[in-house]
């Protein structure tokens, strides 16, 4: 089972429910899609880590052959593609690698090549495989770089994602094929605003979703009406309290010092499974 | 005309708060809300939309089913998985247009995909530049621009001596879009492992493109050791520190009342101390 845990808001804890579940329940991986903020390697604290590079293909024009006809930049809708006079210039960090430029060129004048926009980490944590990528800084696609993590998702066993903030393209990218959607807010019209958006894209995917409530006791009952107007189930509720402030603040999953905890991301596991048959 | 990024790295950390409360303290600036895919400026600071735009995104590929022969070298070209049994997938299709200009039988429409909206609002602090992705679209960075350059152009036509744009977490395509030509960014972190680790991300994007940093801690107070360690790491580094702010119940309380907290609260300790902040960041912009 893959279970994605989601926000729409930042900061309302994805990284804290996802890590502290893991390890209540013993997930067998987790995948960190975050790739412009990854987190999760802080609480997991992983070993003997591989890594690997990420590369996409872009276009290198090939001087001898090129007859500056316009044709590739015309035809690249990302502007990645530059020709004026006797200049041909390729802007790679704007390149989504379609292939286009390569196929339209009548000279045979474009040739591809790898280039890094990232890197994979892979490592053991007390029995979990933590799974993690890094968008390289500057480069602005984080959508290639959450594929490759969600490639290396083991086929059996439970997989937990922790998606990035947000709802737009690298949030469908974390959240596309999931089997079930933990979507974490704080009860407050920020959170409510962004869990508001964050249901529709995950709506849109098919993909059955609950909500872990963080922080509550703050702000209003905005969170708690949508959600009963919606027919989404609050799975979890988990208080503001400073002494899991504290703990999340020295990287320390909060699960390993109040213990009590544990049995109810197990419930919690338990109720997944059952909404997401 | 000058501009100010509000950027840090991790979500959540006080983005939009400061953001609302420069707005409040400030006298002659726009405002951008620039987190397109989970805007919150307009919840407290109220705006009433004047001109509404739509924002059209990358294009998108439509199998026409009468055309097309079945023949299948659009999912062989296609390098992003987008179409499936003759159909082009809209969440994946990426608008790269090889599909189109490759199928023999010219049976690939290439249609124009509304992926949100942009505003132009009057506030009771100023203008404001803001919009809204639709759920789960492509192309924030884009949408992003669309907002600064509205901003821009409200900020000559009033003569406004500040652009404030509250920037979107990360440091993807919104957050490089966010920069672009900005005297100064503010990054707003937080005194937690995470929120240092990001914050170093943050600072590297920044150094990446000549911007400015400086720095305001809030919540300081929740783990004092860490807030010593980003002010010692700012202190070595040369990076203006212009505030911490003390984790204070009344900024919820405002954000419920739909008020930036120096308005709602002006005598709580957060209000004091976003109040210098601004000082201090005012004189750093010469403002």
């Amino acid at each position: 089972m893959k279970v994605v845990v989601a926000s729409g808001k930042g900061g309302t804890g994805k990284t804290s429910v996802a890590v502290n579940l893991a390890l209540s329940v013993g997930a067998d991986q987790v995948l960190d899609c975050d790739v412009e903020e990854p987190n999760v390697h802080i609480f997991l604290k992983p070993e003997a880590i591989e890594s690997h590079p990420v590369e996409l293909l872009v276009p290198r024009i090939i001087e001898e052959r090129c007859t500056y006809c316009r044709r590739c930049a015309e035809f690249c809708q990302y502007n990645a593609l530059f020709v004026a006079g006797e200049t041909a210039m390729v802007f790679p960090e704007l390149c989504h690698s379609c292939g286009g430029c390569k196929l339209v060129c009548p000279e045979e004048a474009i040739e591809e090549v790898p280039r890094e926009i990232g890197k994979i980490f892979k490592g053991q944590a007390d029995g979990v495989e933590l799974v993690y990528g890094e968008l390289n800084i500057g480069e602005p696609l984080a959508v290639p770089i959450i594929s490759k993590v969600k490639e290396q998702a083991k086929e059996e066993g439970l997989v937990i994602l922790d998606a990035p903030p947000g709802s737009a393209c690298p949030v469908v990218e974390a959240v596309h094929g999931s089997d079930f959607c933990l979507l974490v807010t704080e009860p407050t019209p920020f959170g409510l605003h962004d869990l508001e958006v964050a249901t529709e894209v995950v709506k849109q995917l098919g993909v059955p979703l609950g909500v872990v409530v963080n922080f509550a006791g703050i702000g209003d009952r905005g969170v708690y009406e949508f959600c009963e107007e919606q027919g989404i189930p609050v799975l979890m509720e988990i208080p503001f309290d400073r002494r899991i402030a504290e703990l999340y603040s020295r990287g320390v999953p909060f699960t390993e010092e109040m213990t009590e905890w544990r049995a109810r991301f197990q419930a919690l596991l338990e109720t997944m499974e059952g909404l997401a048959k | 005309m000058k501009q100010l990024t509000i950027l840090s790295g991790k979500g959540g950390t006080g983005k939009t708060t400061i953001t609302a409360c420069f707005a409040a303290l400030s006298e002659n600036a726009v405002f951008a809300d620039c987190d397109v895919d989970a805007s919150n400026l307009h919840l407290l600071l109220n705006p009433e939309v004047k001109e509404t735009f739509e924002f059209k995104g990358l294009k998108q590929a439509v199998i026409d089913p009468e055309k097309c022969t079945r023949c299948g070298l659009c999912m062989e070209l296609c390098r992003f998985d987008a179409i499936e049994e003759y159909r082009v997938d809209p969440i994946h299709c990426e608008g790269c247009k090889v599909c189109v200009v490759n199928c023999p039988a010219e049976a690939i429409d290439f249609v124009d995909r509304i992926c949100g909206h942009a505003y132009i609002s009057e506030t009771r602090y100023g203008p404001m530049s803001h919009a809204r992705l639709t759920p789960g679209m492509e192309n924030s960075g884009k949408l992003v621009t669309l907002v600064r350059q509205n901003a821009q152009r409200l900020a000559e036509e009033n003569s406004c001596d500040l652009v404030l744009v509250d920037g979107p977490p990360g440091i993807g395509c919104p957050a490089i879009a966010s920069l672009s030509n900005v005297e100064a960014s503010l990054i707003v972190v937080e005194p937690t492992l995470s929120g240092i680790h990001d914050l170093k991300r943050a600072l590297e994007l920044l150094r990446h493109f000549e911007v400015e940093p400086l720095m305001c801690v809030n919540k300081y107070d929740l783990n004092t050791d860490n807030t010593d360690e980003i002010t010692g790491f700012c202190e070595e580094n040369g990076i203006a520190m212009v505030g911490c702010v003390p984790f204070d119940p009344e900024v919820t309380k405002a954000m419920v009342k739909g008020q930036p907290v120096v308005e709602y609260r002006p005598g709580s300790p957060a209000s004091a101390a976003i109040r210098k902040a601004w000082a201090e960041t005012r004189t750093y912009l010469g403002v």
